[in-house]
């Protein structure tokens, strides 16, 4: 299906040429530079509206298409699409660059126009991985957003920069350079780069198995699960808020949407068999992750450390599908799954993102992440308060908030698979709360713990601004799913189809 | 008696233009007083402008030979010989600032660069061993001659004579090599000579491969592979920065063009042995110089063994033994010339009166104090690392995707692997100039118009050649269709 006019282009180069142009700006008039940067990140936004609208929820195919050959020798494409994975995931990428850009607005004094356009120029590789349906312009898309928020790290980050940005890149490459090895094989077997072409490629067993384990590395890192995950804890800390935001809420994303574009269609038989590595890999996630967050003491890594647990459900939900293909097959089961797992991803986008900038409100005022820093900010500070504890319940899974219905729809298909599984992830509604909780015990309630919480403001209208709309998203997602669901729902059923059917 | 036949000289038209354009640029400098020495960069830009617009209008659509058929101009030669041209002017204008700074802003700096081209030209296009080895000696000589330019430096004077004695040594093998040959083809053309080896690969196979092995240690001693890189960084760190810009860029492609023309052209039927010979080089060289590049605190010393990462990665593609792969490997090095000649022009500028500048620590806190020129470094180390949108990227993927095809994917894992350690002292150096502090002398940069313009165009073509490397490609594969 074909469009009329390119709208994908125009989403994924608008932000870009918006970020050329704050940066030929300068620094000279920081606040032009911060209102080009949110005029470009709204108008981003709005044309991102027309992919919902006119989005045909009758079928699975690629919606939106646009495709030019680009580079002949290797028959490389610039060829773009989505479909009900990849729509919603490019809607939070642009809903969440307003956020990051509005959160920033007089938080950043220090090189306006740089960090504005690193976002800017982010969002459109962001919104260019998602919209790929090239394995090769995936892959720039997807290295490329690195280099951006290594600088935002690099140059806006806290003292531990250095390590936590070397460790961040160092681990993401080495992933995708072994997902780039993967895709040029597939290319000398099919003799295209179309990622579509893969899909119906036949391979062998040990072909799919070393394919599979090449794609587990690239996607694992980013998610990031057990035991590949020690870069999120470190370059949270020391990224700035909308870094923090970005990494979160996005860019999580990617490893999961690289789960259900790449190793499940093209590898299912390897994906099949070593499905019982990636479920004990999430699980471990799930249990052994969330019982470090409850340890930690800074209230970033604590986060972090949530979105580990959070982001084992997404991986789970991909998984267990095929344990309830080998049990009882049951469709229904099956779809709910998957489904589950892209519901965390979004609700999951929105509550870290809101989460890390509830947290960067109080450390732009106190300059400290600890957690025994504060207590009993919700005498000096209630609106903020109330927010923050509205999040903290979504993130710890209350039902009517967005985090309750993917974490639900997982353990629920869950229980078809088998029960233990189903037992051990349960077992996260016990430990987010509890994790969640205590940190909000620890920080909002209580005595005014010094002259420092003492003096704190309550939020500004700024941030009032944002965390609101955070808030309305988080709950809108949570009471309705229906309209989230519905998008992806034929392209989940047709993904279904596909990873049943072998490829030996 | 054999009549004399009077060869055809257009072919080597470029070459005849080089020659008498570089021998009015010395005459002339002999009379041009200090201050009008912009008269000799002028001139010699001029020499090769006008020879890269004599190779446009000899080019060929397919290939002629002359004198005998030892001198070839086919695509490859084309492109190569244009590119060289275009990275000699960057590097002549480059470098003029830092020569006046040390007050080795002299006439001859142009006249051997002239030269050295000249060699590489004749590199490129030899289809006999004689005019190969002739055409290296030219290069090198102007090359020992160039580095030593600056004759109150220490470091030069030994870096020269160490480049001589080994540069000799590795001339000497190379010539051992083509003297076997000699004596068992009883030829010195290539053509003439991959005939006879076609036929008496049967009889004795064993003074061929013999010889053959002098042949690619002479060969990787020139391109500096692992185990015969040690010249490298020592003349890389001791030579004058504008030297070094000189020798980091243009006689890469030189070299290329040497190892194409001996071991694919001449040696084609021996592609089973030296194919095994060059993995052992390559993942070597990738190996050595990816690490030890860690540990390097001066700049010219790290891209030095960064260069000899690469150099495995150009050996890849050769190795693969197809069309794409020397396409491939072809692209690599011409797009690695332009990137170095980036990271040079920014180290370049850097240079005060006086005080080289060529520490990793000269860097800091550039982002402070020249953006401009920060970016533009950023972007070549990015390039040289292999990640999207620069043109590196394109480069190792075209590589990478050339030794799948033959099935050496776990080569290809190694590469990838050993590439990972590349970027970590390649950020390494993007992190200095963003998040260090500058020293505390004062970082200004003369911006010279033209150089500032040049810089930037050089440093964003990585970018364009990164979105849009359809075009150079076509080149590239056009030369081994």
């Amino acid at each position: 299906m074909y469009s009329e006019w390119p709208l994908l282009s125009v989403l994924i180069w608008t932000p870009i040429i918006g970020g050329i142009l704050v940066l030929l700006a300068g620094d000279r008039d920081p606040s032009g530079a911060r209102k080009i940067a949110l005029l470009f990140s709204i108008v981003t936004f709005l044309l991102t509206l027309p992919l919902y609208t006119q989005f045909n929820t009758d079928t699975h195919l690629m919606q939106f298409v646009e495709r030019h050959s680009w580079i002949d020798a290797f028959n490389i494409e610039y060829f773009v699409g989505v479909d009900g994975i990849s729509m919603p995931l490019i809607l939070l990428t642009s809903f969440m660059t307003v956020i990051v850009v509005i959160s920033a607005w007089d938080i950043i004094e220090y090189r306006v126009s740089q960090y504005m356009a690193a976002f800017l120029i982010m969002e459109g590789f962001m919104i260019g991985t998602f919209s790929s349906l090239d394995a090769i312009l995936f892959y720039i898309f997807f290295e490329s957003m690195l280099i951006p928020m290594f600088l935002v790290i690099d140059i806006w980050g806290g003292a531990n920069r250095i390590y936590a940005t070397f460790k961040f890149f160092l681990y993401t490459f080495i992933g995708s350079v072994l997902l780039l090895v993967a895709l040029i094989y597939l290319y000398t077997q099919s003799g295209s780069f179309a990622i579509f072409d893969f899909h119906h490629l036949r391979l062998t067993l040990t072909e799919q198995i070393l394919i599979f384990l090449a794609f587990l590395v690239a996607f694992a890192v980013k998610v990031p699960m057990w035991p590949v995950h020690t870069w999120l804890p470190d370059a949270h800390v020391e990224a700035p808020t909308g870094g923090s935001v970005i990494l979160a809420a996005i860019m999580l994303k990617m490893g999961g949407y690289g789960f259900l574009r790449f190793s499940l269609p093209i590898t299912p038989d390897a994906s099949a068999e070593l499905d019982w590595l990636i479920i004990t890999m999430s699980l471990t996630a799930v249990v052994y992750i969330g019982f470090v967050a409850l340890v930690q003491q800074d209230m970033k890594k604590l986060i972090a450390y949530s979105s580990i647990a959070h982001m084992g459900f997404v991986t789970l939900g991909f998984f267990v599908v095929f344990r309830i293909m080998d049990g009882d097959n049951d469709a229904q089961g099956s779809v709910l799954a998957l489904e589950g797992g892209m519901v965390q991803m979004i609700s999951h986008g929105f509550i870290s993102g809101a989460m890390f900038l509830c947290v960067g409100v109080v450390y732009d005022r106190m300059h400290s992440r600890q957690i025994a820093d504060y207590g009993g900010v919700v005498n000096t500070m209630p609106v903020f308060a109330a927010f923050m504890v509205f999040f903290a319940m979504a993130n710890a899974g209350l039902p009517g908030t967005s985090g309750f219905v993917g974490e639900f729809m997982v353990i629920l298909a869950s229980f078809k698979a088998s029960f233990w599984i189903a037992f051990l992830a349960a077992t996260t509604l016990i430990l987010g709360a509890a994790y969640t909780l205590w940190m909000i015990k620890r920080v909002i309630f209580g005595e005014i713990a010094n002259d420092n919480v003492r003096a704190l403001t309550d939020i500004n209208r700024r941030e009032f601004l944002f965390l609101s709309i955070l808030a309305i998203a988080v709950l809108a997602l949570g009471l309705w799913p229906d309209p989230l669901v519905k998008v992806m729902h034929p392209t989940i059923e047709n993904l279904l189809n596909h990873i049943a059917t072998s490829k030996l | 008696m054999t009549e004399f036949v009077q060869p055809n000289l257009i072919p080597a038209l470029p070459e005849i233009v080089m020659l008498v354009m570089t021998c009015l640029v010395l005459v002339v400098d002999l009379f041009l007083p200090q201050e009008k020495r912009g008269y000799s960069l002028f001139l010699a830009v001029a020499t090769l402008v006008l020879t890269a617009l004599t190779i446009i209008a000899v080019a060929p659509v397919d290939s002629i030979s002359s004198f005998g058929g030892s001198f070839l101009l086919d695509q490859m030669a084309v492109t190569l010989k244009l590119a060289i041209c275009v990275i000699t002017i960057l590097v002549f204008v480059y470098s003029r600032d830092y020569l006046t700074d040390h007050d080795i802003y002299k006439g001859e700096y142009y006249v051997l660069g002239l030269f050295a081209v000249l060699g590489m030209m004749i590199m490129i296009s030899a289809h006999s061993f004689l005019l190969i080895y002739l055409g290296l000696e030219l290069l090198s000589l102007s090359l020992y001659a160039m580095i030593a330019f600056n004759r109150k430096s220490l470091a030069a004077s030994e870096a020269a004579m160490k480049y001589f004695v080994l540069g000799a040594m590795a001339s000497g093998l190379l010539l051992y090599g083509i003297s076997i040959f000699y004596g068992v083809t009883g030829t010195l053309n290539i053509d003439q000579f991959a005939q006879v080896v076609n036929d008496k690969m049967s009889e004795n196979p064993i003074p061929l491969a013999f010889a053959m092995t002098f042949i690619v240690v002479g060969l990787s001693f020139k391109m500096g592979a692992v185990p015969f890189h040690m010249w490298l960084p020592d003349v890389y760190q001791g030579s004058p920065t504008s030297v070094t810009l000189f020798i980091g860029t243009a006689p890469k492609i030189a070299g290329f063009a040497m190892a194409m023309r001996l071991l694919v052209d001449g040696l084609g039927d021996l592609y089973a042995d030296w194919s095994q010979m060059l993995i052992v080089l390559a993942v070597a060289s990738m190996v050595i110089g990816n690490i030890i590049a860690i540990a390097q605190t001066n700049f010219k010393r790290m891209l030095a063994y960064s260069t000899i990462s690469h150099v495995g990665f150009i050996l890849l593609g050769i190795l693969s033994g197809t069309a794409t792969g020397y396409a491939s490997a072809m692209f690599y090095t011409l797009t690695y010339a332009i990137t170095a000649s980036v990271a040079f022009g920014v180290l370049i500028l850097l240079n005060r009166r006086g005080a080289e500048a060529e520490n990793i620590s000269d860097l800091s806190g550039l982002n402070d104090s020249n953006d401009c020129y920060a970016d533009l470094l950023a972007i070549a180390m990015f390039s040289m690392a292999g990640l999207p949108p620069t043109v590196g990227f394109y480069a190792k993927l075209s590589v990478l995707q050339s030794v799948v095809q033959i099935d050496l994917v776990w080569l290809a894992v190694v590469a990838v692997l050993f590439s990972v350690i590349g970027l970590f002292y390649y950020l390494r150096i993007v992190r200095v100039m963003y998040f260090d502090k500058p020293l505390d002398r004062e970082v200004t940069i003369k911006q010279a118009l033209d150089v500032k313009i040049l810089l930037s165009a050089n440093g964003l073509s990585l970018l364009g050649l990164g979105i849009f490397p359809s075009g150079l490609m076509a080149y590239c594969v056009l030369a081994f269709s």
